[in-house]
């Protein structure tokens, strides 16, 4: 056992820090932040880390990805969250591509793969139904064969970004008959088809990244089909075990800890810094040992894979405490904020309202209640340990 | 010992939850929040006509002659429906301090038409960098002849932007987190020299930055003694930290209502997920939160009634209860709400963030478990 960064790793460490600080710049930084140039500068941020061979760290070499051992996979990701950096939208680079190079056919991987990982395709993911949540293989979106084509009918629900996206990736029934996961298909579907319709959902937080999508006789190529007809089920569970490691979000959770630290070092209360606050002190410590404890649990499950385990039960455990942390952490800022938490955001500087972030703080708490949810409920989670971990 | 309702109280609570229930449904709230008022005069006419606006003012001022009990009733219900109208702004705390005052030309002038609804207060105390010390003020009023000249700003002021009258805590003497030196004045919001600045709040609620600037307050128009202001203050916003909690409790009875009849009508794996024993047990934890919560509820307002000399750490305790128990009702109620629970468009957020605005006012958990460590255990 040996946790300390060897001289080749610090010197990579050097290499990453020196592009994020010339690449991640001030006005990329204010249009990321903007909601009307937020897709564009999304995908601008994404190119450059695409020509710098760096978008898709988990990528074989085959496919476009740097080949990093998992000690470079964890440097690159520490130095990205500690600039405050949000990762890459999920849905193309780490949810379906996957999927696409682990099952998909050559055609389909030289068609989806490079747009994918130049972000010159837009993916959401089109799993949750209303009435299949926590049981998803209860999916009544359906498809049907005719000639060479599917014809998609159905609704799937809470598609972030749906209302951006080229592309959305399907679980669909193909089969009604015998164990509702040997019924269900893989589907590459065009935004652009006609047939499909997008609803707005807004969420707590007052935004709109949530969506409706519904398909009413969409036709859809049967080239579009991963793997074989009522197998889908298959390579949905392995994109899901990825999905919830990615979830965990570690890294980004200390950040925002450190900057809550420099925030309650700088709030008064009563004359007294909130730093020094026994109460709050206490808030802090307890959330801080717990992150402690998660990084080393992450590098155990990260270090089980690179040594070619595939990310099991254990992705699980790092859903659930990850999201926790995650929600501990917004919280305890939210918190620092005091009243000012409940400030909608208005045309008022900061130095007009007398606060910086309470808006803000506000807004990843309210949704950042979703991480829970999201990606296989944290009860469903639990259920996955008891049964395959715990022989329950 | 009893813990009944008299026939008065019980008819005041079926009143006030008759008409959240008949007249004031979500989509109705919804609309009013999205005003541009935010609140709704007509509502408030007839919460007039109802007399809920008089409760707890003395049968002098033509008011009902209600005890902490009373409000208590009245707020409960209130805050089933999140009721967006300012009864804590106007009634509890601009009304209150004015009660409580010894002033009595501004109590005859201010308090039947607060009673009857015309007069919409606010209470200006917050400042900046006060955070949850009502003592931080650095607003000043200096005394010239016959009149005070204020200079300063206050943040965040509930019903600020409807208010057309305001009672403003300032500096007469002492320095910035003294408790000595504080007066409070009542003053027109459209006065010479207060600019108002309004925004909104997660909750609906408008508030206001106020700032005054050389604004002149006739002497007539302070409340209570020169530099006694605390005095009034503190039990005021005692009994609105108990009127709060009150309010919260009615929000924590409807979230757990809302989520059981959801957890027996959502279907997963072919079953309500109501029938899942994990889930069972949190929302088993879920109920007796809210008992507790109701149980301090009820000891805080008899111990605030009867006197008691253990009544102010009681609220310190109760204003904990209620952060603490709040936050797992309402954590829970989204958590098993799933998706849905998620979104603008259910009523459950909006239960969890007036919850969460009730938290940071007039303290939150950490600021009265402090209190109440130092009066408990020195």
């Amino acid at each position: 056992m040996d946790t300390r960064f060897a001289p080749e790793d610090i010197a990579f460490r050097d290499e990453v820090r020196a592009f994020f600080d010339k690449a991640y710049d001030e006005e990329l930084q204010a249009r990321l932040a903007n909601l009307d140039t937020f897709k564009d500068a999304v995908i601008d941020w994404q190119k450059r880390l695409y020509e710098q061979g760096w978008v898709a760290p988990n990528w074989p070499k085959e496919y476009g990805g740097p080949g990093w051992n998992h000690t470079q996979k964890f440097i690159f990701d520490s130095e990205r969250a500690a600039r405050g950096i949000r990762d890459v939208i999920p849905f193309g680079l780490q949810m379906v591509a996957p999927v696409i190079y682990t099952f998909g056919n050559d055609e389909q991987k030289a068609r989806f793969l490079p747009r994918i990982l130049s972000s010159d395709d837009w993916w959401c993911q089109g799993y949750s139904e209303t009435g299949a949540g926590s049981d998803l293989a209860s999916l009544k979106t359906k498809a049907e064969l005719d000639g060479d084509e599917y014809v998609v009918n159905g609704a799937k629900i809470w598609t972030s970004y749906a209302q951006y996206a080229d592309w959305i990736f399907c679980l669909v029934r193909t089969n009604s008959e015998g164990r509702k996961q040997e019924g269900i298909s893989f589907l590459l579907i065009d935004m652009h088809s006609p047939g499909i319709k997008v609803n707005p959902i807004v969420s707590i937080d007052n935004h709109h990244s949530l969506n409706e999508v519904e398909f009413n006789d969409v036709r859809v190529p049967v080239a579009n089909r991963i793997g074989e007809q009522d197998k889908g089920w298959t390579y949905a569970k392995a994109l899901l075990a990825h999905e919830r490691t990615t979830i965990a979000g570690v890294a980004d959770s200390k950040r925002n800890f450190n900057e809550v630290r420099e925030l309650a070092a700088a709030e008064v209360n009563g004359g007294k810094r909130l730093i020094d606050d026994p109460l709050f002190r206490k808030r802090l410590s307890d959330i801080e040992i717990e992150l402690m404890a998660l990084e080393f649990t992450e590098l155990r499950v990260l270090a089980t894979v690179a040594a070619g385990g595939a990310p099991g039960a254990e992705s699980s455990l790092l859903k659930i405490k990850g999201t926790e942390m995650q929600q501990a952490v917004q919280e305890l800022r939210m918190d620092l904020a005091a009243y000012y938490q409940g400030v909608l955001p208005t045309d008022l500087s900061p130095e007009q309202l007398g606060h910086a972030f309470g808006s803000a703080a506000r807004q990843s708490y309210m949704y950042g209640r979703a991480a829970t949810i999201y990606g296989g409920s944290n009860e469903v989670q639990k259920n996955i340990i008891a049964k395959a971990v715990l022989g329950l | 010992m009893n813990f009944d309702f008299t026939e008065e109280q019980t008819m005041l609570r079926d009143s006030v939850a008759r008409y959240v229930q008949d007249s004031y449904d979500f989509e109705t709230r919804r609309k009013i929040a999205d005003s541009d008022a935010g609140i709704s005069r007509e509502h408030w006419r007839t919460f007039a006509e109802l007399g809920w606006l008089s409760v707890p003012f003395a049968e002098e001022f033509g008011g009902f002659g209600g005890n902490h009990v009373d409000t208590m009733v009245v707020m409960e219900e209130l805050g089933k429906g999140l009721v967006l109208e300012p009864y804590l702004a106007s009634v509890l705390l601009f009304g209150g301090l004015l009660q409580r005052s010894d002033n009595g030309p501004l109590q005859g002038e201010y308090i039947p038409r607060v009673i009857e609804g015309s007069c919409l207060g606010a209470f200006a105390y917050l400042e900046r960098q006060s955070r949850f010390e009502l003592t931080d003020i650095k607003t000043r009023a200096e005394s010239a002849g016959d009149a005070y000249t204020l200079n300063g700003e206050k943040v965040a002021v509930f019903n600020g932007a409807n208010a057309d009258t305001l009672i403003v805590s300032a500096r007469t003497a002492g320095g910035q987190s003294d408790r000595e030196g504080i007066s409070l004045f009542l003053l027109p919001a459209d006065a010479a020299g207060v600019t108002v600045t309004p925004y909104g709040m997660m909750d609906g609620q408008r508030v206001a930055n106020i700032v005054l600037e050389n604004v002149s307050v006739p002497a007539g128009n302070r409340l209570g003694a020169e530099g006694d202001g605390m005095a009034l203050m503190e039990p005021v916003v005692r009994d609105a930290i108990l009127a709060l909690c009150a309010e919260a409790l009615g929000i924590m009875a409807q979230l757990n209502a809302k989520t059981l009849e959801y957890t027996k009508t959502r279907k997963q794996f072919g079953v309500a997920i109501g029938s899942f024993q994990a889930l069972q047990h949190r929302m088993v934890d879920t109920f007796m939160a809210y008992e507790q919560t109701k149980s301090l509820l009820y000891r805080a307002v008899c111990e605030v009634e009867e006197g008691a000399d253990t009544a102010a750490s009681t609220v310190h305790a109760l204003k904990v209860q209620v952060d603490k128990a709040g936050r797992q009702v309402f954590g829970e109620a989204i958590q098993l709400h799933g998706g849905m629970g998620l979104t603008d468009e259910l009523d459950i957020g909006h239960f969890a963030k007036r919850l969460m605005m009730i938290n940071t006012t007039f303290g939150n958990a950490d600021h009265h478990q402090a209190a109440f460590n130092a009066a408990r255990y020195g």
